[in-house]
């Protein structure tokens, strides 16, 4: 079954391989049909999902590379499955936007595909070996997408965006080598299966030292301030596709690895550093913010508001506490929605003006009202609007981590309110006031395919900020898992310092009840 | 009174794999002379012929172990590993090279019949336990290889370059023997298993002149698998020469410089590991960071390529620091991973060649991916691998050896490999840059058309995603001849 999602995209790109460049219509229609399978595939993956069970599900696990204990295992729980629904929903959105695509047409929507395939593999592995290959293999497309597709930069954007990256994913690879070779020592033979890595015991120096290979690699992904900065790069550089894309899953994989990989295989050195991740994650928030207030560029803006908003998934995660992260994995999959949405309606504008500065616009909504309202909307989700998706997830994020950080909670808190600063004025100097530019009287409103990208993340901001109870449902047992892992290394006078009303203790506490029984 | 000579016993079935390349090399030099050029075609088929034979005796010989000729030709399990993949990288050049010449003023038989006989020498390197045997293997292979760099006599580039292999490399050569006869005079033996029996009790002066004599042939086989400080002869050599000639070296010899490196170091002077360790993680290290440092700035693919094997020098010497089965069996497989990605990125290098323009410069890259999506595939392929991107053979060969080496305890080598890696990635990747994100001006003849080229793409881009996806067969393959090491 997971094989099946994953695979499919890779499947379809090989198919598209053997059409003709030049029949760009059928290569559209192709691809859009395409996509749909993954997520129909996923579809059934959530129906047949079992909400009570924090354990891995649907488990494929083949033996690979014998010698080394590498296996072919796919699994996947409350933590993943939403991202993994994530990508199969963006994709098929992704690709209608790329009727806006004429260069190479063929070559774009097979890189989009493979790259498809490579985030799902990297959400759904829990073989570490395995993991490594989906997630190197995943920068390769984008490396592409961003250099060939790209603006007038992309070629440097693109090379930014190769090198972080690797700096980060090589240096945790020494780590993960470490692990299988600790697992050998410790246990006779050699094993990547992540349920067997967190199994192993460290002297709390080799801790710190692993989990900063982990993290450091996660970290730039995210991207958490200070190396955030090949992102607005690489962002304002890409195709529209692609930035929803990075947007969208690619910076998921960062958080994704902390929670999955980082936070429970090293609990102790992740329980030193949590504070420092939430230190940083408010500067983030902060930073991304003030960057957004002077960004003259509408894409940039966007690119920057990232910073912040995962800054929010990070401080989340750093709380360790049942609203916390349930929080930051809601605002993955919100930021995903709505970050995309903006990328794709800066892209809209982009088609029509060839600009993206804010001060070449003014007045649009007069000329343009369809768009203007489905922008505001998506405006309006990002900046968290309650009754939207947005909310939920800074609500709970904020919750969590006052928690355990109270005065990164009251700085985060001031993001938001930055957050739809920046974020109105923008909308406000683009749609609102007189059409004073004579360029933009000319410009036609959303299309039905446009309208067509759109409905469907409207549609999800409005389900997930009216009835987040069906999500929530499916992540907890795993969250419940996942912090428990941590929270049983946590040393017992800090844990009694915290034990303020907040969920962590709960979690805590019920662990230890189902232990005591 | 001298008695009568003793014939020592000879096992021609062990001297198999030697006598049908020997053969192969007699015949092709043979019908060398009533070919008429200007078409060599056949010549190459016959050669090709006659490696895959010594392929498939080296498979039928898989089980035995033989040792004869009075211990200098042992056949073993190391000994046929190597043999084959010499012959792999042989029948690549030569494959290589059939449309190759066709764009030279080469006009001469012999080349094929030097590549042949380089490659007897090379088998002979990894075949012999003995030292002198190892040394005139050593000697066959390298003056081959002088007059290959030279062979394109018209080009001035060329003679330079064989010139200069050939003054560097018989100074090397020169403290390779210099070596051999401090050890015997150490040991009383060139045999690799009486050295190794004296140096487990060697102390005092004969200690000092084993220690002396180690140095002494580390400076040899370090110039032929062109590791620094005795590297600098290769960018120069690797421009010069035609480049399947180049392809050649870069596989074909350095891998033979190991298989002889490795099976004396680990045969022999095993004991005085201890000594030699430290050297050789200097070596490493030194080896990798120039390679990749100095390839950052190179515009002719040529040079860049002699840096990158440099530096894959470096990783293959950082699998022999940690001397372990594991790292001796990921030693093996590299270095038949390197062969097959190194051949195919020459390969590429050809079909961008034309009469009269060698388009080497990374300027000639410019679009190349945009107007031959097969080429430029290929290159993609061969340079993520190179650069160690899975899913490709590169990396797995990469993991294997730095899994030795952290396995070993050399944390610090392993992150400074690793970080060389994400160094490596910027040239490599930079080809990219240029084939993909650059407008277009080179007129590329398609490689189908040039169907010796194709079916040396093929075979190396399949190797190359083949064992990156299950690269398990081979290694257990690279573990069990390693094995046969004493």
């Amino acid at each position: 079954m997971l094989s099946a999602i994953v695979f499919s995209p890779l499947l379809a790109a090989l198919m598209l391989l053997f059409m003709r460049p030049e029949q760009h219509a059928a290569l559209r229609r192709g691809a859009l049909v395409f996509s749909f399978i993954p997520f129909a595939l996923s579809l059934v993956l959530l129906w047949r999902f079992d909400a009570a069970s924090g354990d891995m599900q649907f488990v494929e696990s083949v033996p690979w590379i014998r010698d080394f204990g590498i296996r072919y295992a796919l699994g996947i729980d409350g933590v993943s499955l939403f991202l993994v629904l994530l990508t199969t929903f963006l994709m098929p959105i992704v690709i209608l936007q790329a009727w806006d695509v004429h260069k190479r047409l063929k070559e774009y929507l097979v890189l989009m595909l493979v790259m498809e395939t490579g985030m799902l593999g990297a959400l759904v592995a829990t073989d570490l070996f395995l993991f490594y290959i989906f997630w190197e293999a995943m920068l390769v497309p984008m490396y592409f997408l961003v250099g060939i597709w790209g603006g007038e930069r992309r070629i440097y954007a693109a090379l930014k965006l190769v090198l972080y990256t690797m700096a980060g994913s090589l240096l945790m690879l020494v780590a993960i080598l470490y692990l299988a070779i600790a697992h050998h020592q410790q246990v006779g033979q050699y094993s990547f299966e992540w349920s067997h890595l967190l199994q192993l015991t460290f002297s709390p120096e080799t801790e710190r030292w692993l989990f900063a290979a982990f993290a450091l690699a996660f970290a730039i992904k995210v991207p958490m301030f200070p190396l955030h900065t090949w992102l607005p790069d690489a962002h304002t550089e890409a195709p529209t596709g692609g930035s929803v894309i990075l947007a969208g899953i690619l910076l998921k994989m960062g958080t994704y690895g902390f929670l999955r990989f980082a936070f429970p295989m090293f609990p102790q050195a992740a329980l030193e550093f949590m504070p420092w991740i939430a230190a940083l994650a408010v500067v983030g928030i902060v930073y991304g913010a003030l960057v957004c207030m002077v960004q003259p560029d509408l894409k940039r803006l966007v690119a920057y508001s990232s910073v912040s908003h995962l800054g929010f998934v990070m401080l989340g995660m750093a709380a360790w506490n049942l609203q916390g992260v349930q929080g930051s994995i809601y605002q993955m999959l919100n930021h995903g929605l709505s970050t995309g949405a903006l990328f794709l309606a800066v892209g809209a504008i982009y088609e029509r003006r060839h600009t993206r500065l804010i001060a070449e616009f003014g007045g649009l909504w007069a000329r343009l009202p369809v768009y203007a309202a489905i922008f505001l909307v998506v405006v309006l989700s990002s900046v968290g609007l309650p009754g939207l998706n947005g909310f939920v997830g800074e609500f709970l994020i904020l919750l969590g981590s006052f928690a355990r950080f109270p005065l990164a909670a009251v700085l985060g808190t001031t993001g938001v309110v930055l957050g739809a600063v920046y974020l109105l004025w923008m909308f406000q100097r683009v749609m609102f006031g007189p059409l004073k530019n004579p360029k933009n009287e000319t410009l036609n409103d959303l299309s039905w395919r446009e309208i067509a990208m759109f409905a469907p993340l409207v549609a999800a901001f409005l389900l997930m900020g009216l009835y987040p109870k069906p999500f929530f449902e499916r992540m907890e047992p795993a969250v419940r898992q996942t912090l428990a892992r941590v929270e049983a290394k946590r040393p017992a006078h800090t844990a009694s310092a915290s034990a303020r009303p907040s969920l962590p203790a709960r979690g805590h506490v019920a662990a230890r009840g189902e232990g005591q029984q | 009174m001298t008695g009568p000579i003793v014939f020592p016993e000879i096992s021609w079935l062990a001297l198999l794999p030697i006598l049908l390349l020997l053969g192969t090399s007699l015949l092709v030099l043979l019908a060398d002379l009533w070919s008429e050029g200007p078409d060599y075609d056949a010549l190459g088929w016959l050669g090709l012929i006659g490696l895959g034979a010594t392929v498939l005796s080296c498979l039928l010989l898989w089980k035995q172990q033989v040792t004869t000729l009075a211990g200098v030709v042992v056949l073993d399990r190391y000994g046929l590993f190597f043999t084959m993949l010499f012959c792999l990288g042989a029948g690549l050049s030569i494959l290589l090279s059939m449309n190759y010449l066709e764009t030279t003023d080469i006009r001469t038989g012999d080349y094929y019949t030097l590549i042949l006989f380089s490659t007897l020498g090379m088998v002979l390197m990894a075949t012999s336990p003995d030292l002198i045997v190892i040394f005139l293997g050593l000697e066959v292979m390298s003056i081959a290889a002088y007059a290959l760099a030279g062979i394109w006599r018209t080009q001035v580039r060329a003679s330079e370059a064989a010139l200069k292999y050939f003054l560097l490399g018989a100074f090397a050569s020169s403290f390779l023997l210099f070596g051999v006869a401090l050890l015997f005079g150490a040991s009383g033996s060139t045999l690799l298993p009486d050295i190794a029996h004296v140096a487990r009790s060697a102390s005092g002066d004969q200690r000092f002149l084993l220690v002396a004599g180690t140095a002494m042939l580390l400076a040899g086989f370090g110039f032929k698998v062109a590791a620094a400080p005795f590297h600098s002869w290769a960018p120069d050599v690797y421009e010069g020469a035609p480049t399947p000639v180049t392809a050649f070296m870069a596989a074909g010899i350095k891998a033979a410089g190991f298989a002889a490196f490795v099976r004396v170091f680990f045969d022999a002077l095993g004991p005085l590991a201890a000594d030699w360790r430290e050297v050789l993680w200097w070596l490493a290290v030194a080896t990798m960071t120039v390679g990749n440092v100095s390839a950052l700035v190179q515009r002719n693919i040529k040079r860049l390529l002699a840096y990158s094997s440099i530096a894959h020098a470096g990783y293959v010497l950082a699998g022999m620091v940690a001397g372990s089965n594991l790292g001796g069996a990921a030693v093996l497989f590299y270095l038949v991973v390197y062969t097959l990605m190194t051949l195919g990125a020459f390969a590429v290098v050809v079909a961008l060649g034309r009469r009269g323009q060698p388009n080497e410069n990374l300027e000639d890259f410019a679009g190349v991916g945009l107007r031959s999506p097969f080429l430029g595939f290929a290159m993609t392929v061969f340079m993520l691998s190179l650069a160690g991107v899975p899913p490709f053979a590169g990396f797995v060969a990469k993991f294997y050896l730095f899994s030795a080496t952290l396995q070993a305890g050399y944390v610090g080598l392993t992150v400074l490999g690793v970080l060389n890696s994400l160094v490596s990635v910027y040239y490599y990747v930079g080809v990219l840059v240029k084939m993909y994100m650059s407008e277009v001006e080179l007129q590329v003849l398609p490689a189908a058309e040039r169907p010796y080229l194709l079916a040396t793409l093929v075979v190396a881009i399949s190797g190359t995603l083949l064992l990156g996806l299950f690269p398990s067969a081979l290694f257990e393959l690279a573990r069990r001849s390693f094995l046969a090491l004493s």
